[in-house]
């Protein structure tokens, strides 16, 4: 693993590992000492086109339990903006002698042209880009996942005891914007490629023309889903008010009409399995994709998927700058796939 | 094959040993820009201007009629960071073409007789191809008001071939005038078929990929719905339209259904929707990024049999030339548009004649005959499209089809490099070309015309 | 993937140096050392450094609570993984991070004996001790490792030692454990050929 870019390119080996790796460092954070002086004298950048404090603090907090030195290098004008391209961008980071680059971009592929159009030799992490992948969260929602489901007992968080376990025989439906999700997206492939069996449930406007080719099953009925899947954990995607009902284009009748048929509310979750989890990547629209008493229910793991995303992050740091491959980029040839 | 020099369109030149689209061998014996002789091999030896002429050895070699693009960006005025009228048509006569038709999105746009003749004029400054400047239909390209159709037609320029290229005539009522419009003399709309609102934003064929990649969908049907529109449009005035770059198997459907009704319709399929494939995009690398997108296998399978029975008249190449800087981007920053004039033959040799669907006589049809009759340059003193005949001017193209050669974007004659079929190896080159009897390509090399400044 | 040494691989000549009865005496000697040095063991804390230390530790405990059923009071045993401390991490593949055990109320006031297999750089050692640092103050901090093969790159040294064991750097020390391994036995092998490379000093991995 050179980057993270994409969850469709992880193994299940790979995918596990890393699940394994965040268990150690979320073990590590419950220590009175929290730093560890693993990435000492290392420099990371979060490289962040577009504005997400959550995921840029995630990401700086884990860079700095690990003892790495954070460079934030908000590049608000992109080259759709007319600012400074993204070329030019990465040729500053190299000169600056980043070992890692953390990019969230609003173009679809930019992590990856980044990581391969030979501008520069470190390894990059993709911190969600455009409506393509968002592969940490993902990781964090299987890890979190994981721990409370994969255990002796269904529903009592275990971390370390799941070591080496995947998602087999698991059921989970995600519910939402599919078409405009990253998380979904990263969601699908991570959790399919760990053995669970996704279901999206999305209105057919929401869902993306080849959806269908994807490892998961497609429902437009989430009470239908939530009878017939009877899914161990549910996923809540967040909804953009302002999707909703532009005249002529809006994909959705109405704000109400999508939170009475999509919406997660007590009935629903009364409807769930006794040891079903409740996640959401958010921000939460409370009241519109999930109620307040859902959101807050004990079910609810959103407030501990946050906590988990640092160690997530710290773990893919960890795997992606150590061992010999990340060993100074000055020892590396610039790489020249595109030219 | 010697080097000599050929002044522009005199002297004579005798072609021996040469296979006429991919017929037998001839000798072809060419003076003051006119074919005056076909004969056997080594029958013309005993004509006495047969010894002042220049010899090329055709061994191994096919005459082409020289090539016409109906579909060229030569982007001047305006954009001459990424191709100038003397670099694209450098990069034309190297891709074994005699003409050119210039599309209209210049800025200034070609919307006046002023534009077009400048154009026209630059042209023929240049002396690599003949070239014809395409009008835009509205004023602007901005899709509101016809432009002056008719004051460039009857310009210099000569224009018959109207398009507002890269961006759709969406409008009905406006698109209805057009073609009514240029009824009056014999022109044809040509229309980039993209209906806007299911286009927005859009950055590659919707489907399984670009679901899996998460980059915004150029759905086939925004494609299909405005040409379904437009043949019956151009049924119900009857007047003639000309579809280019059409990239889906509904596209193909669309226009034999027209044809069988005897719509008086044409369509245009570019080389890159001959080859590539929309699986490209994975590596969001932007040199694939085109408008209209590379689709699916199956619509490539659906274009090249369309071209192969006559449904597709012509492969235009849409050559797009951009400055570096809008390939070396993200892909949504990045621009539409790929070059094509070098090597348009040679993707049709491997997709379509290597395949054994087409002979080089239907190459000589869909790349030289049908895009002249198209644009109306068949005829007069600047007749494109002709066959190879005794009494026709000399516009010929020699190939050697069994040449393998690599692409290096770099290395082209186009001022730009965004091809996307650099570092790929191509069957077929292009050795010679000539213009009206004037040399313009020997040994594969662009020959500079001596009466000229160097530019 | 691990951070293990490969097992020995044609190229190297082995030959056992301790067997199964070997060990276990030794071990037997130790936990009766750590008894005798720390007059009891109440206060005794046993971390094993993974992979091999982890079981030789147990096997510790257990032989001083044969001694001392209330050695350690409730917790005795505990494991310390130094993968996120080590300063080679920048050399060969990515090391797998392993767990940390210590008992709920902390290390502070304990008697640590950090317990690994193979005592050689003391690097293992160094690190050790940055991650005891970080997790609390023991009254002491002790080494037991079963064999002492010499080459000390740090100030470091044992307090309780299986078996003192001459080596040349070049050759490899196996600690084999029945636990992990199948068999209890320790093994020094030899490279035949010199296109294995040098091997790095690495106490234990």
């Amino acid at each position: 693993m050179r980057h993270l870019l994409s969850t469709s390119d992880l193994s299940l080996e790979e995918a596990v590992r890393i699940l394994d790796t965040t268990a150690q460092m979320a073990a590590t954070q419950e220590r009175e000492v929290k730093k560890l002086p693993t990435l000492r004298g290392r420099t990371v950048v979060n490289l962040f086109f577009e504005d997400s404090t959550r995921t840029r603090i995630s990401f700086e907090t884990a860079a700095k339990r690990l003892s790495a030195d954070v460079i934030n290098f908000s590049a608000k004008g992109s080259s759709l903006s007319k600012g400074e391209s993204l070329k030019d961008t990465a040729l500053t980071l190299k000169a600056m002698g980043a070992d890692a680059v953390i990019i969230r971009h609003q173009a679809s592929g930019a992590p990856y042209t980044l990581a391969h159009a030979g501008w520069l030799d470190a390894p990059v992490i993709n911190a969600g880009d455009g409506t393509h992948q968002h592969p940490t969260q993902a990781l964090l929602d299987a890890y979190t996942i994981r721990r409370h489901l994969m255990g002796e007992t269904m529903g009592e968080p275990d971390s370390i005891g799941v070591v080496g376990k995947d998602l087999s025989g698991l059921k989970i439906v995600i519910v939402g914007d599919v078409l405009h999700s990253r998380v979904a997206r990263a969601n699908v492939y991570l959790l399919s490629t760990l053995g669970a069996q996704v279901t999206l449930v999305s209105p057919p406007t929401l869902l993306p023309v080849g959806v269908e080719t994807w490892p998961c099953q497609i429902s437009y009925h989430l009470d239908e889903a939530i009878d017939q899947v009877q899914p161990d954990a549910i996923m809540m995607l967040r909804v953009q008010r302002e999707r909703m009902s532009s005249a002529g284009g809006g994909f959705f009748p109405s704000p109400l009409e999508y939170t009475r048929i999509y919406g997660l509310d007590a009935k629903r979750l009364g409807r769930l399995p006794e040891h079903a989890i409740v996640l959401h990547p958010g921000p939460m629209n409370r009241g519109l994709e999930i109620s307040a008493q859902a959101a807050d229910s004990p079910r609810s793991v959103i407030v501990e998927q946050v906590a988990n995303g640092v160690a997530v992050r710290m773990a893919v740091l960890y795997l992606l700058l150590t061992g010999e491959s990340s060993a100074g980029t000055a020892a590396h040839p610039t790489g020249k796939e595109n030219s | 094959m010697t080097s000599a020099h050929i002044p522009n369109g005199e002297g004579s030149v005798l072609i021996t040993n040469v296979s006429i689209v991919g017929y037998e061998r001839k000798d072809v014996l060419i003076d003051d820009g006119v074919i005056v002789d076909i004969a056997a091999p080594g029958a013309l030896a005993q004509d006495e201007s047969v010894a002042e002429a220049t010899v090329i050895d055709g061994a191994g070699l096919i005459a082409l009629p020289g090539l016409v693009d109906l579909h060229t960006h030569l982007r001047e005025p305006g954009r001459e960071d990424a191709e100038t009228v003397e670099s694209g048509t450098r990069a034309a006569a190297a891709g074994g073409f005699t003409a050119v038709h210039a599309m209209a999105n210049t800025s200034p746009v070609q919307d006046t007789a002023g534009v077009v003749e400048q154009v026209a004029r630059l042209g023929d400054e240049a002396g690599w191809v003949d070239v014809f400047p395409i009008g835009a239909v509205s004023i602007g390209l901005a899709g509101e008001q016809l432009a002056e159709l008719g004051a460039m037609a009857d310009s210099a320029a000569r224009v018959r071939v109207f398009s507002d290229d890269g961006k759709c005539v969406a409008d009905p009522v406006l698109m209805r005038r057009a073609l009514e419009y240029v009824k009056a003399f014999d022109g044809v709309i040509a229309q980039h078929a993209q209906e806007p609102r299911l286009t927005e934003n859009a950055q590659m064929n919707e489907g399984i990929v670009s679901a899996e990649i998460g980059l915004a969908g150029w759905p086939a049907v925004a494609e299909e719905a405005i040409i379904a529109r437009d043949v019956l449009l151009a049924e119900h005035v009857g007047s003639r339209l000309h579809v280019c770059h059409l990239s889906t198997a509904g596209s193909v459907e669309i226009i034999r259904w027209a044809k069988s009704r005897g719509i008086n319709v044409t369509a245009e399929v570019t080389p890159h929707h001959l080859l590539l494939t929309d699986e490209l995009a994975r590596t969001y690398n932007p040199i694939y990024k085109v408008n209209p997108p590379l689709r699916t296998e199956a619509d490539v399978e659906a274009v090249r049999e369309g071209l192969a029975d006559g449904t597709i008249d012509i492969v235009a190449t849409d050559h797009a030339p951009h400055p570096r800087e809008d390939k070396d981007c993200e892909w949504a920053a990045a621009a539409f548009g790929m070059t094509g004039l070098e090597t348009a033959l040679s993707v049709v040799q491997q997709t379509m004649v290597d395949t054994g669907r087409m002979t080089w006589a239907d190459v000589a049809r869909v790349l030289s005959q049908n895009p002249a009759r198209i644009g109306r340059v068949n005829e007069g003193p600047r007749a494109q499209g002709r066959p190879i005949a005794v009494g026709e001017p000399a516009n010929i193209t020699l190939i050697d089809p069994q040449a393998e050669r690599p692409v290096d974007a770099a290395e082209q004659q186009t001022a730009s490099t965004n091809s996307p079929l650099h570092g790929r190896t191509l069957p077929g080159a292009v050795m010679a070309t000539f213009l009206r009897g004037r040399a313009t390509v020997l040994d594969g090399q662009p020959v500079a015309r001596t009466d000229k400044s160097a530019s | 993937m691990s951070s293990e040494a490969a097992p020995n691989q044609g190229s190297w000549a082995a030959r056992n140096v301790m067997s199964g009865p070997d060990i276990d005496r030794a071990l037997t000697r130790i936990a009766h050392e750590i008894i005798e040095r720390n007059k009891g063991a109440s206060d005794v804390l046993l971390l094993g450094i993974p992979t091999r230390g982890v079981p030789l530790a147990t096997r510790l405990a257990a032989k001083i609570r044969h001694v001392e059923p209330d050695a350690g009071g409730t917790d005795l045993l505990g494991q310390l993984d130094i993968t996120m401390y080590r300063d080679d991490l920048h050399h060969g593949p990515v090391r797998t991070v392993k767990s940390t055990v210590i008992p709920p109320e902390g290390i502070d006031d304990r008697i640590v004996v950090l317990v690994d297999d193979v005592l050689f750089s003391g690097r293992t050692v160094r690190a050790a001790l940055d991650a005891i640092k970080d997790l609390g103050r023991p009254r002491a901090v002790q080494l037991a490792a079963l064999v002492d093969r010499g080459h000390r790159r740090l100030p470091i040294r044992p307090d309780y030692v299986g078996k003192n064991l001459p080596t040349s750097v070049d050759e490899r020390v196996k600690v084999n454990l029945t636990e992990i391994d199948g068999t209890d036995a320790v093994v020094i092998a030899q490279p035949e050929t010199q296109d294995s490379g040098p091997v790095v000093p690495e106490a234990g991995q």
